[in-house]
């Protein structure tokens, strides 16, 4: 295989890159916090608005009733309550409109960070700017230090913990791009980013070079980029638990009439039921790929090393990790729990997850080791 | 099940297994039952059985799962003995645990008897498991779908509406539409069942039974593998024998006779390093250029490269090229001016710049000044490239790890290597217990040569002459069967795992009845295995595409029969859908009676019963 040489000015464009990618980050951070800060006044009027909009649509629907097709779906909810999702279609366009929303169930999803406050809903919509904005940065950042030596950006602890918050703060973007009520997950993805990019900079930072030949395979590719995204979504998945459990607890103290704290930040979050959703569905999607990344670094590490499996410390936490996450499953789909019990092992499986990542590099030397930490 | 009763279903607690089967989690699922009531006095067999059934409960299986990962933390926390180099070092430093260490067998944790325990009996309960389901499910396969409920308002997704359309045309319409939609639909009297979502079963079948090929992969490679290690210098062959590999571990059916037989020869080796920029002296790839030959037969010789990520397959063995040195090259001349020893000596590099100590040991010295016989050794190292400043500071450190300013720094021994003492020694090492360093004006005498350079060993004991260096490569001789297995397990693993995770298996059943007015009563109800949106949606869309053959009725708003219970959900609440009339029907002959539970007005009757799959 040939190698390029190191080019120097494309790694230092890279350093610039991410000391920008950080300055804005913060930005959107400060913007997200004045979010949260001026949202608090009108939070919780919004639910009844969007239930007014809804019943506004459903009553323009029935009012247009002829030649339209339209079915409300009671579902029944865990909680024993019910919501309706109405769906109509016109008859002659192919075209089916949706309109869908909850009526009354469980507590309703919180209306976001900007509550019904328009300086704050301003303040929202400059963060998401500078979190795209930065995003951008964040991608050239990453792509100009993987031109610089022609290859995966991500060989050493470095390049990999600024990938993998690229991946977070990438899921986050195309979760707001969908249109899906994700807002309240900006500020801790931010923040997350930060904490990462920050470790990275401070911690871990080794200049722009070429790989020692181990890692010179198509492999680093494929299993360290699965590795990247498993880690982007294990963190938002981590997010989303913690905002569960916070929440959670909001919402047992308010039904047993208990004094809460940050009563406005918690009304605005989602229900504690999303949330649950949320973090399972994460977890649940990104399982088999992070399978998927244990065997390709078992495939690679059989080409390079000569057996798959060695039970070097790297290997060894990713197979906790997996276990780990294995259990967390199970304990739903099998043994049924749900809620605060479930959140507990995904947060253990995550914490090995970031013992894998950082504690194994730091603590503990393996074959893993020489990618400079 | 007991985790099972800590979900808020009220009616969980109260009643018996049947009632557990209400509660969402265990929709459409065929888990099996699990029963915790011990056995009361039916002797060794009951025991069993129970024992049995508490191996294979869902419990049990989450246990052994987290004490599978406990049991793998401390063998990344203690250097295990594949690493014999580390565990030596290690046992040094912690004298005084070493014992019971090695009683716990902590430096051999992944073959140890407690973690092999778990895992064994992990895979015990996965069996017993996953075959019952297995038979399950080809029996739920072989089925039809279960007939509708009789109650359908209380499926966790229902609506409905009215139509002038004729029963029998929405049936036969649901029927088709179900079809084309790519259920299994089966009609029954007056109303459709269908089911969707077979493949996740299947994947977590295959998914669970993937885990078993892993395992046999893994078993098959532990028992019949073996690998050895050796260090070629450039321009020497090898031929795969025990006796001339450096070291050798086996397994159970794989010994020193079974070795594959092929031999090859190291014609180069070269190193290239990154020479500027900020990542100078780092490898940028290492080639070993070989001849290699298959069986005994030496003629037929083939050209190859080894790589660091391009071992050599010859038959059934791979070679591995996993590391390189330098080899100083010497000349020894007694102290009666006989060449005593001339050649290459294996250096080990300790660093990425291969900074390489080693020992030289002359075993045929022959006498010495003082007439008598007497061995001598040179320990030192080899620089690749010592420093510019080497002159000035002598720090015997190499500062870029290809050749260009070779030096080998070394000092001399003189007495017994005690090689012949019969026990096995470490030849990269010095056993000087018998040996005294020569010394100049009381200080040990150490001299950096260059190439070409000779060293006069202080009180007459000869000479040393440095006359070039060349290069070795190691490379890991290894068989290891097995792996396609593996491979083949990993993957139908995922397949499987996709399938059980994103697959969605949910039921949908339409009933059109004529009523009293006359007009047709459309009902449709679905049933997920979990709770998800997608269920509603689905409803949703296949009730809208049937209202093509079943038009609502125009002048009967949806508003009105059972829909209204959907339209006011804030004030009614669950118990709207309990008022629907068909709650205490006795169950007919189509309806299995657990099909309308009697629970019918706790809370828990909003969650309707999970239809058992395992007729
Ligand atoms: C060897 C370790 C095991 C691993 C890594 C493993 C992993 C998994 C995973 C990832 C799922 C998918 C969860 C989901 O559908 O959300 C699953 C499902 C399941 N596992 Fe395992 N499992 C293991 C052992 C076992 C054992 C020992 C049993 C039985 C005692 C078992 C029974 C089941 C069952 C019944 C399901 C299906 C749940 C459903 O209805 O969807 N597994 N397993």
């Amino acid at each position: 295989m040939l190698l390029a040489q190191v080019d120097t000015q494309l790694a230092n464009l890279s350093n610039y890159l991410i000391y920008s990618t950080m300055t804005v980050y913060t930005l959107a951070m400060f913007a997200q916090i004045f979010e949260w800060t001026f949202g608090a006044k009108g939070g919780v009027a919004v639910r009844s608005a969007q239930q007014s909009t809804l019943a506004e649509s459903v009553a323009e629907s029935a009012a247009a009733a002829k030649g339209v097709r339209k079915v409300t779906v009671t579902v029944a909810s865990q909680g024993g309550g019910t919501t309706t999702l109405t769906r109509t279609a016109l008859a002659d366009a192919g075209a089916t409109t949706v309109t869908s929303g909850r009526g009354d169930g469980g507590p309703a999803d919180g209306a976001g960070p900007a509550g019904t406050s328009e300086k704050a809903d301003m303040a929202g919509r400059i963060a998401v700017s500078l979190t795209v904005l930065g995003l951008l940065l964040h991608a050239a950042s990453v792509a100009t230090r993987g031109l610089s030596v022609m290859r995966w950006p991500w060989g050493n602890m470095y390049e990999f913990s600024c990938a993998f918050a690229l991946m977070m703060v990438g899921a986050y973007v195309i979760l707001l791009a969908t249109k899906k009520n994700v807002r309240w997950l900006g500020l801790p993805v931010t923040v997350v980013a930060l904490l990462i990019l920050g470790v990275a900079v401070a911690v871990l930072y080794t200049d722009s070079e070429q790989l020692v030949p181990a890692l010179h395979s198509y492999w680093l590719g494929i299993h360290v980029s699965a590795a990247t995204v498993c880690g982007g979504a294990f963190f938002a998945a981590f997010v989303a638990t913690v905002a569960y459990l916070l929440k959670d607890r909001y919402e047992h103290r308010v039904a047993a009439g208990l004094t809460v704290r940050a009563a406005n930040l918690m009304e605005r979050l989602p229900a504690s039921g999303t949330l649950d959703k949320l973090s399972y569905r994460i977890n649940a999607i990104i399982f088999p790929l992070w399978t998927f990344t244990i065997i390709a670094g078992a495939i690679w590490a059989e080409v390079a090393w000569g057996k798959y499996w060695e039970w070097d410390p790297k290997e060894t936490w990713s197979f906790i990790t997996w276990v780990a996450y294995a259990a967390y499953l199970h304990a739903r789909a099998t043994a049924g729990w749900r809620g605060r019990k479930a959140a507990y092992l995904a947060l253990l499986a995550f914490a090995c997850w970031l013992f894998n990542f950082y504690g194994v590099n730091i603590f503990i030397t393996g074959k893993h080791s020489y990618a400079g930490v | 099940m007991s985790d099972t009763k800590t979900s808020p279903q009220p009616a969980d607690a109260a009643e018996g297994p049947d009632a557990e089967r209400l509660g969402d989690v265990e929709r459409l699922s065929t888990a099996p039952e699990e029963n915790d009531a011990v056995p009361a006095g039916i002797g060794v067999l009951g025991w069993l059985r129970w024992f049995w059934r508490q191996l294979t409960s869902m419990r049990v299986a989450l246990l052994l799962l987290f004490l599978l990962s406990l049991a793998a933390i401390p063998g990344s926390l203690v250097p295990q003995d594949t690493n014999a180099f580390k565990v030596a070092e290690w046992k040094n430093a912690h004298k005084g645990v070493v014992p019971l260490f090695e009683k716990l067998q902590l430096f051999d944790v992944y073959g140890s008897v407690w973690f092999s325990a778990i895992y064994i009996l992990l895979f015990v309960s996965l069996a017993g498991c996953i075959l019952p389901r297995t038979w399950q499910f080809v029996g739920v396969l072989r089925a039809q779908p279960p007939a509708a409920p009789r109650n359908l308002t209380r499926m966790p997704v229902y609506a409905a509406w009215h139509t002038d359309a004729d029963p029998a045309a929405v049936n036969a319409a649901a029927h088709r539409l179900l079809k084309k939609r790519g259920f299994r639909a089966a009609a029954g009297s007056g109303s459709v069942a269908a089911e969707r979502g077979y493949l996740r079963e299947v994947g977590n079948l295959l998914f669970h039974f993937a885990l078993f090929a892993l395992l046999a992969g893994f078993a098959w490679a532990s028992l019949f593998s073996g690998s050895g290690t050796k260090i070629v210098l450039e321009g020497q062959g090898y031929s795969n024998t025990t006796t001339q590999l450096d070291d050798f571990t086996g397994s159970a059916f794989y010994g020193v006779d079974d070795l594959d037989a092929f031999g090859f020869k190291l014609d180069g080796f070269t190193a290239d390093f990154q020479t500027t920029g900020p990542a100078a002296g780092t490898a940028k790839e290492f080639v070993a250029n070989v001849r290699y030959w298959e069986g005994a037969d030496t003629s037929k010789q083939k050209h190859a490269q080894i790589e660091v990520n391009h071992p050599l397959e010859v038959g059934g063995t791979k070679v591995f090229l996993t590391a390189h040195g330098f080899a100083p090259v010497v000349t020894v001349r007694n102290a009666e001016d006989e060449v005593v020893y001339r050649g290459p000596t294996v250096f080990l590099p300790q660093d990425s710049n291969v900074t390489s100590p080693g020992v030289i040991k002359v075993n045929d010295y022959g006498t010495g000044p003082d007439g008598r016989k007497t061995q001598l050794a040179l320990s030192g190292m080899f620089l690749p490239t010592a420093p510019d400043d080497f002159n000035e500071t002598g720090r015997p450190v190499s500062v870029f790890p290809a050749a260009a300013n070779p030096r080998l720094v070394i000092t001399a021994y003189v007495g017994d290597l005690r090689t012949d003492s019969g026990l096995p020694q470490n030849v990269y090492e010095l056993d000087d217990k018998a040996m005294t360093q020569l010394k100049v004006n009381g200080q040990p005498a150490s001299v950096p040569l260059q190439v070409g350079q000779g060293w006069q060993l202080p009180d007459g004991y000869g000479s040393v002459t440095f006359d070039g260096y060349q290069q070795w490569a190691n490379f890991t001789v290894s068989h290891r069967p097995g792996n396609a297995v593996a491979l083949t397990g990993a993957v139908c693993a995922i397949l499987g795992l996709i399938g059980s995770l994103f697959v969605q298996r949910r039921r949908i059943w339409v009933r059109a009845t004529a009523g009293a007015d006359g007009r047709t009563l459309v009902e449709v109800a679905g049933l997920g295995r979990s709770e998800s949106a997608r269920t509603a949606e689905e409803l949703a869309e296949v009730a809208v595409e049937l209202q093509d053959d079943a038009p609502a009725a125009a002048d009967a708003p949806a508003t009105d029969g059972p829909q209204a219970a959907a339209d006011a959900p804030a004030t009614d609440g669950p118990q709207a859908a309990a008022d629907a009339p068909a709650t205490d029907e006795p169950p007919g002959p189509d309806g299995p009676a657990d099909d309308a539970p009697a629970a019918a007005d706790s809370p828990a009757a909003a969650v309707p019963t999970a239809p058992e799959t395992k007729e």
